[in-house]
């Protein structure tokens, strides 16, 4: 908390162009890593699942590192996302790209539906989010909407797969979200929206108008589930409800958000890189044994580093700095 | 004739819903603790009760009384492991929620290991199985001896609460803790106690709910937590009366819609807790509690 407070000066100029030069790098690096990544690492599934992961994490970056609104129901978003992307292709027949933008659509959909939620606090709001993204779950997978949804059966995309499209969308999409958090960070929104996590009431005393800048923060998050979701189908190309609608998709999104570092541009994708990479390397194969890895890296991080890696990097720069200023001083 | 099947085998499994989440709901009361890991108490309850039953030929019924001590002392221990350090931090229930996360994903992931991922079940036969015929239905076995066990188990706990000097103690940290050390209640330890205590009616429900939901496997208390945490909110947080109504209230509501729209049914704790959120955010009772 002591963190953003410090961050945020408004009249340190310099330090501010310094501070968006290294986010704008944050961006950079990981679209140009992943462009030429595909040459290196052929498998392809996996990178275009690690780009959706990276912009679900900086999903939950925007909607509990900025806004401090932890939402467990996250895969509620990315189902929602999934889905309206394949009834489009399949029953609007429209192209598969634009497919994508309908699972945002979606995704948003289903955010605006929640939104009174957000009377709720803290610990509340998860859970509600929770029972709300089981609750959507059970309704589409219900056999009783199979002439929609298709029930419990899943759906087919094998008609519109393409991989270089695939690849090409997962890479466009990843970029836009961490230019988002860019945006965020950056603008007086992000400010705004750190004022609402800090204290609600002061922000509001201060001018702040609570209700819309968290429910735009909200709609983001939401969007970038949605078109998550559908990039995910669609690489997928044959999925059950209960691939999309995975309680683990949340709770990875989490995992590697906070173990990056939330409320910055670096932190989450990070995060990503290394715990999916780590997953596709034992989790495929023990699924139990990673279980038991992130379950432990949650523990450890909650009580001895809030601020995930991120946070010892900014730790291991201020001791630098400070022992400068000693030895000018 | 359905319509009384529902409400009767409703009240039943109710007394064992009522059992299940209480102990979160003690938890939550004295530490503002949402232990998300509640669920997996419960399953690893019922793999306790499997091993005690093939490995010492143990009734499942008398495992509870072996484990309850067992729990306390766990959770007394893990409670001063994880809370003391966890205290300090600025968003603390957001926090606990995810740390207890943490905790749920390696007991998960441990008892998977340990156990194997396969769902296990106690024969019904170590239980007595005889069906109950009443008023023209019969009613499984297992519900009336889960609703059995439930209810004494549920009026001790209520003596501890109410009438002994650690239950007053425990509802002086609940009602203000500050005020509670202020007169010198040892609220560490009270909530140490406590946090033991919900996890051995965690543990003695696990045993019960082998028979109720038919086995139990590694992967079952997400959902479990779900539904607990559903009737907790129902019948107002920190309210152990408000707990047992919401529980049989939420029995009721779950066996009449798997009798008139089963494909539905599973719905049922999802929109209890959503709506009561948003419409009664209080809960049932809502005294002596905060509001979400």
């Amino acid at each position: 908390m002591l963190e953003s407070r410090s961050v945020e000066k408004p009249a340190a100029g310099v330090f501010r162009r310094k501070t968006l030069l290294l986010d704008l790098l944050a961006v950079a690096v990981p679209v140009v890593g992943f462009a030429f990544g595909i040459n290196i690492f052929a498998n392809e599934l996996l990178l275009v699942y690690m780009m959706v992961y990276v912009a679900l994490a900086h999903g939950i970056n925007i909607s509990y590192g900025f806004t401090g609104y932890l939402p467990f129901g996250y895969f509620g978003f990315f189902g929602a996302g999934a889905y309206g992307a394949t009834l489009a292709i399949l029953d609007l027949h429209v192209p598969a790209l634009i497919g994508m933008l309908f699972g945002g659509v979606a995704g948003v959909l289903f955010g605006l539906l929640l939104l009174p939620l957000f009377r709720l606090r803290g610990a509340y709001f998860a859970i509600a989010t929770l029972a709300a993204g089981e609750a959507i779950a059970d309704i589409v997978a219900n056999p009783s909407l199979q002439s929609v949804t298709n029930g419990p059966y899943g759906e087919n995309l094998a008609s519109v797969y393409s991989s270089g499209q695939i690849y090409v969308a997962a890479l466009v999409f990843m970029a836009l979200a961490l230019l988002a958090v860019v945006l965020v960070k950056n603008s007086r929104f992000g400010l705004a929206l750190r004022a609402i996590k800090e204290s609600e009431y002061s922000a509001a005393m201060a001018g702040v108008n609570v209700v819309r800048m968290r429910s735009l923060a909200w709609v983001i998050a939401a969007a970038i589930a949605g078109v998550g979701g559908a990039i995910f189908g669609w690489a997928t190309t044959v999925f059950y409800p209960s691939a999309v609608f995975d309680s683990a998709i949340s709770v990875f999104a989490i995992v590697f958000a906070l173990f990056g570092g939330t409320g910055s541009v670096w932190g989450p994708t990070l995060g990503t890189v290394l715990l999916y990479g780590l997953y596709s390397a034992v989790g495929l194969s023990s699924p139990q044994y990673f279980q038991l890895i992130y379950g432990l890296a949650i523990v450890v991080l909650v009580l001895f580093a809030p601020r995930g890696l991120v946070g010892f990097g900014r730790a291991a720069g201020r001791m630098i700095s400070l022992r400068r200023a000693g030895a000018n001083g | 004739m359905l319509f009384e099947y529902s409400i009767i085998a409703g009240i039943l499994l109710g007394l064992f819903y009522a059992l299940m989440a209480m102990g979160l709901n003690l938890v939550f009361g004295v530490q503002r603790i949402i232990n998300l890991a509640h669920g997996d108490m419960v399953m690893l309850g019922g793999f306790g009760a499997w091993e005690l039953y093939y490995g010492y030929h143990l009734n499942p019924v008398l495992a509870i009384v072996v484990m309850v001590p067992i729990t306390v002392v766990v959770g007394y221990g893990l409670y001063y492991l994880l809370i003391p350090r966890l205290k300090s931090a600025v968003d603390f229930e957001t926090l606990s929620l995810v740390l207890f996360f943490g905790v749920s994903q390696v007991v998960e992931a441990l008892s998977a290991l340990g156990f194997g991922n396969n769902e296990r079940s106690l024969p019904v036969t170590s239980i007595p199985s005889q069906p109950v015929h009443l008023f023209g239905q019969f009613y499984p076995a297992d519900w009336w001896v889960a609703a059995g066990v439930a209810l004494p188990l549920l009026g001790i706990f209520f003596l501890y609460l109410y009438r002994t000097r650690l239950g007053r103690e425990t509802r002086a940290v609940m009602a203000d803790e500050h005020e509670a050390v202020s007169v010198g209640i040892d609220a560490g330890r009270v909530s140490a106690i406590s946090f033991g205590v919900g996890l051995a009616l965690a543990a003695a429900a696990g045993v019960l709910a082998v028979f109720v939901f038919g086995g139990v496997d590694p992967s079952e208390g997400v959902s479990i937590t779900i539904t607990a945490f559903a009737i907790i909110v129902f019948g107002s947080l920190g309210n152990p009366l408000g707990t047992v109504v919401g529980s049989i209230l939420f029995g009721v509501a779950y066996q009449l819609a798997q009798v008139y729209t089963p494909s539905w049914s599973n719905l049922v704790p999802y929109i209890l807790v959503i709506g009561t959120m948003l419409l009664r955010p209080q809960g049932l009772f809502g005294r002596r509690t905060r509001v979400a």
